[in-house]
């Protein structure tokens, strides 16, 4: 496909909280997957997390403070790629509405400007183009709320999805109905969260897809967490993991 | 704590299988037929943009607009009065109720009337309301409120109607043959119609403009309560008001296409004064009741505001992740879903109702439906603003009633951390060796009521970035 924006030399990346403490794999993935373009990749590290926990939890000045210290490491007028479309969302649809009436109300939305999801960023921006290397698997794919709704990227997703040959796609029932996550209502209305974690992992397993496939690793906690104590064994990863995976015939 | 109650009646929801059952299977109906009638989606998105311009323009004018609605309304013969609050919106209906002798009211479905709790305060004073909307019949003989605000009964299946029916209507039998049981209903209150000296109905929109009262309905028992008594009494929100007549057609289109998947509803009537002489039927006397109950409150804030562009289609709830697995009772309130979580912290206060609004994954399904477009998301992230928050300028009832310090540290030590990479990369290593031997305690242990623990990495991702070499700056 072809790309709707110039190429650019650098990019930088934004690793997320989570995959930093619970998923590296996954986010080296999508910084490979970036350097394979001929792209030099930039990781701050002074960066630490987008601020969401507190922005939706009522502590609106706490994630500014910590927003305020994404845009200040993230300074170079170059694309800040994303591997999280709740991440991704949160600096480019929240961070403007979080700084109104700050005086870095200016530096809060060029930076959100600057904001790519992953996937988007390797379809609008690279336009990449996948050889799959892999053995015939069937998988699933659950649309994470923000990327869905926020960010409006899952059909970037699905587009590299589709490039690979030997994968065979297996669509969820509620492929867009949350997971139940929602970060710390996860823990603040545990049963509520667990009956929609659960709804999902059914929905996965009546697939028999051996994987679900995300491009958000909250989500993909929260759903392997559920499956594993229920003693299910689908596996649940990150695109871009799954994609340099099957071009390596991992 | 005040998350008690809700927490206790969404683990009896979730624990109902049956209860589960009829909302995934009435909820997904739902789902498909707002799909079927809204398919392309540029012509959905212009016509909600239409509905939702056409609501702020209207909540722009909002004081303008009353007044302009209540000239007309009189000019027509139509009789205006003003309630503040439920209990005076109740005495209102009774004086008028009183003044006429009667001792029944049939009533059209009505969210409003569940708002002053009506029924309860009539019968109090020996007067019977009697529900005709097949919904409403359903769970008033069984003495329940609704779960829904379109579909009051949807809680129910057709083998709990039939037994509800068996066992409450005198003489019916057990039947679960839908027809038979439409049957029965219209022979209870065919009667009742012509029995009784009042009738009283809600209100969809009211037109400044020309003083018309619009309400739509699929069963002609709203037809019934507005011409078959003497006196219709009609109940609305202040903020029903729109400004033309010519606003009708787009909201209709999205209330009804939202609401119940319909392009158009069996019926829809619009009410601009009492029988004119000459004329053969409707009422000598049409009352129209206006109740603030803190929309006036709600009101003075602009981003709050939005709350009142509200047209009660109820698609937030057939949408909402949550309420589809716990139906209306559970949360307590008269309004249910997401509708309800937005709107009720605001009209009942913050510590009693507080609670509700942390009571979404904010996945935002219910905005994109929204035919109005209300960012329920984001006002539900200002209630839980509010609940933390010790600005005075806020006019949200129970500000603050949240505060606490143990929670104000740990977001502060969040922050600290979180802004202070050295740190933050050192709690990171020394999670990625021991978390995996953390206690379930405290917020691991709700987490693992559900899911396995989770596993920290052994070496961090700046760690790793840091041994491979790739740029820092």
């Amino acid at each position: 496909m072809t790309p709707e924006f110039a190429k650019p030399s650098n990019v930088y990346f934004f690793g997320t909280c989570l995959i930093d403490a619970f998923y590296p794999d996954a986010g080296l993935a999508a910084i490979r997957l970036i350097e394979r373009e001929g792209v030099r990749v930039v990781f701050p590290p002074g960066q630490s997390c987008c601020g969401q926990p507190a922005y939706n939890s009522g502590f609106p000045d706490e994630a500014r403070a910590v927003a305020r210290r994404q845009i200040q490491v993230f300074g170079r007028d170059i694309p800040v790629v994303v591997p999280s479309g709740s991440c991704a969302a949160m600096m480019k649809h929240h961070y403007p509405v979080l700084f109104a009436g700050a005086d870095d109300l200016a530096q809060a939305r060029a930076f959100a400007a600057r904001v790519f999801e992953w996937s988007e960023f390797m379809t609008r921006v690279l336009g990449v183009r996948y050889e799959d290397r892999g053995r015939p698997i069937r998988v699933t794919w659950h649309s994470s709320c923000h990327a869905l709704r926020e960010m409006k990227v899952i059909e970037h997703s699905k587009q590299l999805l589709r490039q690979l040959g030997n994968v065979e796609l297996a669509e969820l029932t509620n492929e867009s109905e949350c997971c139940g996550f929602g970060g710390t209502f996860s823990i603040k209305h545990p049963a509520l969260s667990g009956a929609l974690v659960n709804d999902k992992v059914d929905d996965i397993q009546a697939t028999g897809a051996a994987r679900v496939i995300a491009g958000d690793c909250g989500c993909l906690m929260n759903i392997a967490g559920a499956a594993q104590l229920r003693g299910w064994p689908f596996q649940a990863q990150h695109l871009a993991e799954f994609i340099w995976e099957r071009i390596h015939g991992e | 704590m005040a998350n008690e109650p809700f927490e206790n009646n969404v683990d009896r929801a979730l624990a109902d299988a049956q209860l589960r059952k009829n909302f995934a299977f009435a909820m997904g109906n739902f789902i498909l037929k707002r799909r079927a009638v809204f398919s392309d989606a540029e012509q959905t998105e212009r016509l909600r943009t239409i509905g939702h311009a056409i609501k702020q323009r209207a909540l722009s004018r909002l004081p303008e607009l009353l007044e302009q609605l209540e000239a007309a309304c009189t000019r027509n013969g139509i009789r205006v009065h003003w309630a503040e609050t439920t209990a005076v919106g109740n005495r209102i209906v009774l004086e008028i109720i009183e003044s006429h002798a009667a001792a029944r009211v049939v009533k059209g479905k009505s969210m409003v009337s569940e708002e002053m709790h009506l029924n309860a305060f009539l019968a109090n004073h020996g007067i019977e309301a009697i529900e005709t909307d097949l919904g409403e019949f359903i769970i008033q003989l069984n003495g329940e409120t609704p779960s829904h605000i379109i579909v009051p009964a949807i809680h129910k299946n057709k083998a709990q109607i039939a037994q509800i029916f068996h066992e409450k209507v005198a003489g019916a039998p057990y039947t679960e043959e839908v027809a038979e049981l439409n049957a029965i209903a219209r022979n209870t209150l065919r009667r009742k119609f012509y029995e009784a000296g009042i009738g009283l109905s809600g209100v969809n929109f009211a037109v400044a403009e020309t003083g018309t009262l619009c309400l739509v309905e699929n069963e002609g028992n709203g037809r019934m309560c507005t011409t078959v008594p003497p006196v219709h009494i009609a109940v609305m929100g202040l903020e029903k008001v729109v400004e033309r007549l010519e606003d009708l057609p787009p909201l209709l289109r999205l209330l009804t296409g939202s609401a119940t998947g319909q392009l158009v509803t069996t019926y829809v009537n619009l009410i601009t004064s009492p029988r004119r002489e000459g004329e053969k039927d409707g009422p000598q006397e049409v009352h129209l009741v206006i109740l603030d109950n803190g929309r006036s409150r709600i009101y003075q804030d602009p981003q709050l505001r939005q709350t009142l562009q509200c047209v009660r289609c109820g698609t937030c709830l057939n949408h909402c992740p949550v309420y589809t697995r716990i139906g209306g009772h559970a949360y307590g309130f008269v309004y249910p879903g997401p509708i309800g979580k937005i709107l009720t912290p605001q009209v009942e206060g913050l510590e009693k109702a507080g609670t509700l609004a942390f009571a979404s994954s904010l996945c935002g399904a219910c905005e994109e439906v929204c035919p109005v477009k209300i960012p329920i998301p984001a006002l539900l992230r200002r209630l839980r603003d509010e609940s933390y928050s010790s600005a005075p300028e806020s006019s949200v009832p129970g500000r603050g009633c949240k505060q606490n310090w143990a929670e104000r540290l740990a977001w502060k030590g969040w922050a600290f951390l979180n802004t202070h990479p050295r740190l933050n990369r050192l709690t990171t290593a020394l999670l990625g060796l021991v978390g995996d031997y953390l206690p379930p305690a405290g917020p691991l242990e709700r987490w693992m009521r559900y899911r396995s623990e989770p596993k920290f990495a052994p070496r961090s991702l700046h760690r790793r970035i840091r041994e491979e070499g790739i740029a820092d700056e």
